[in-house]
């Protein structure tokens, strides 16, 4: 079973210390939740974790292999990494993007045979984007790039799913539609690491919620327990009502 | 999508047949029968030269240097992210005439064959390099097309100091000819010598194809898939370098065929860098072989350059493509 071990992260840059003693462990089967003010950390920490930056201490493993040695390919086909949205170099189409999902297992764009074709088609019926499958990406609209995107990630047919900010700029019912993808992936054996900005929603997901201050890790848990007013207090210094899951946040403290 | 399944059979047969056109054409025109007698050796001495020494390898060279500047100007493309990126605009082609008109000036290509390519190549790869380099600090467009053209103005004056020094007219003329770029009385021979770097630079580019498809998605998802960044940007460059110094060598500096033969082929290849590669590489020959062939029997006194010529249409080109861009995309 592939698993994401973070042991004792830290990232320093020029004697400032972005993410201190981070540890945590993403098993198959999880949905697993990172929250935080902006700056607490959460992109430097992923990023460290899945080796595309060097910790200045501590280690993260995938499977047995320290990520800072684990190459990009065998990386991917533990992983897939969904990183904050950037635009899309050209007007490729959806289909080309989804089949980018499968560069690890060496699938060529135009030509997919087999167990790629096969992964590209679900991950395009998985994600409801059949009827854009032959749009040019510059068409889509937030909303459907996003589930694109996610398509691409599933294609990978990995073990483990890691995105950043999957929703970010996205209505409130695209939200639900990527978060349902997510928790799809989840529940057919996948570990979902996810960053949110959006508590309500990480709440109304997750199994375990991370939440992170200042670049170190503060409370880890489920969200029963984690999630309180005094939590939102200290964290993003809001006021805030919390009943069961159900938050409402008031203001500024 | 069935016209990507035309495309290169398509593109096949008119290099072959600009290629065809090119030895019939010419100040003394000779008949299809002549020329396909000359080109399997059953006609007169006359005719056989003319084809094989003078407008064959004239022909091949103009093809070959239109596809080096074509495969790399889409490959830089594919890198970098961006239609604007061609060997000439970001002053690789400019770097490699200068390496070789060093190596000119100094008489060290008279050392060995292969020192001229060898100098022009080492140019390209340090410009691509340099390039390579901002582009991995800066993620504006606008700043590395000015970082090019800055190199491109720098490699021109460190051109114009060489033939201000220049000892006598003949090495003048010689390194103007390799300013504007000319595949006039190219030998077989001229070909060869380029022909060893050019073949690897395109073997590189080829073989990392697949990683220039998944940088549309950006650097950091692209490596989310398994991209190896540093290997494919080494590897981008050394063959881009290679390829585009290789048609230096040959022909001098030849511009914006390699931004315009990408832009043509890129909605028939569903703007897939990959794949836009073979294409790119066809169409950029078969433009500099008419344009060649349009130099040839233009009615001017002295010839045109092809570089020139080159210009002359690339540049607007290069223009209208900028232009078309939408802001939002640097």
């Amino acid at each position: 079973m592939t698993e994401l071990v973070v042991d004792q992260l830290g990232v320093s840059i020029d004697e400032v210390t972005l993410v201190k003693n981070v540890s945590f462990t993403l098993k198959p089967g999880a949905f697993v939740t990172v929250l935080g003010p902006n700056g607490a950390g959460k992109t430097k920490m992923l990023r460290a974790a899945l080796g595309l930056e060097n910790p200045t201490s501590g280690l993260a493993r995938l499977g047995s292999v320290d990520t800072k040695i684990l190459d990009p390919i065998s990386r991917a086909l533990k992983l897939s990494y969904l990183p904050q949205t950037r635009p899309l170099a050209w007007p490729n189409i959806v289909r080309d993007i989804v089949a980018l999902g499968r560069y690890s297992h060496g699938a060529t764009l135009n030509r997919l045979s087999g167990l790629d074709l096969d992964a590209v088609e679900t991950a395009i019926s998985d994600c409801d984007i059949a009827h854009l499958a032959h749009r040019k990406a510059d068409t889509l609209s937030g909303g459907e790039l996003a589930r694109v995107h996610c398509a691409r990630a599933f294609a990978a047919q990995a073990p483990l799913f890691v995105a950043d900010e999957p929703v970010a700029a996205l209505d409130p019912r695209h939200q639900f539609r990527v978060m349902d993808l997510i928790a799809a992936y989840v529940k057919r054996g996948g570990g979902a690491l996810v960053v949110l900005h959006d508590i309500g929603l990480a709440a109304r997901y997750a199994d375990r919620m991370i939440w992170m201050a200042k670049g170190e890790v503060v409370a880890d848990g489920p969200p029963h327990e984690t999630l309180t007013e005094k939590r939102l207090a200290d964290l993003y210094g809001v006021k805030s009502k919390i009943d069961g899951l159900r938050i409402e946040i008031d203001g500024v403290l | 999508m069935n016209k990507e399944r035309f495309l290169i059979p398509v593109l096949v047969v008119a290099s072959l047949l600009s290629i065809i056109a090119a030895c019939l054409l010419g100040s003394t025109p000779l008949g299809p029968n002549r020329v396909l007698a000359a080109l399997f050796g059953f006609a007169d001495a006359g005719d056989t030269l003319v084809i094989w020494q003078i407008r064959l390898p004239r022909a091949l060279a103009a093809f070959v240097v239109g596809a080096a500047l074509g495969t790399s100007g889409a490959a830089l493309q594919g890198l970098l992210r961006n239609p604007l990126a061609e060997p000439g605009v970001l002053g690789v082609s400019a770097s490699a005439a200068l390496g070789a008109t060093f190596a000119l000036y100094y008489g060290l290509a008279t050392l060995a064959s292969w020192v001229l390519p060898l100098a022009a190549i080492i140019g390209a790869l340090a410009a691509t390099t340099l390039i390579a380099f901002v582009a991995i600090r800066t993620r504006s467009v606008v700043t590395l097309i000015l970082v090019g053209v800055g190199l491109s103005s720098f490699a021109g004056a460190a051109m114009s100091l060489l033939m201000n020094l220049a000892p006598n007219p003949f090495s003048l003329s010689d390194m103007i000819n390799w300013m504007l770029g000319s595949v006039a009385n190219r030998s077989f021979d001229d070909l060869a010598m380029a022909f060893p770097f050019l073949l690897l630079g395109l073997g590189i580019l080829f073989y990392f194809r697949r990683g220039l498809s998944a940088l549309t998605l950006g650097e950091e998802a692209a490596s989310g898939i398994g991209v190896d960044l540093k290997r494919l940007r080494i590897a981008v460059v050394m063959g881009t370098g290679l390829t585009a110094g290789a048609a230096v060598a040959i022909a001098g500096a030849i511009g914006f065929v390699g931004i315009v033969a990408p832009h043509l082929v890129r909605p028939f290849v569903s703007h897939d860098p990959a794949r836009s590669l073979l294409p790119s590489a066809l169409l950029a020959g078969i433009i500099l072989v008419l344009a060649d062939i349009a130099v040839r029997i233009l009615p001017t006194t002295t010839e045109l350059k092809l570089g020139v010529v080159a210009a002359l249409i690339g540049a607007p080109a290069f223009a209208w493509i900028a232009a078309q861009r939408r802001a939002g995309h640097d």
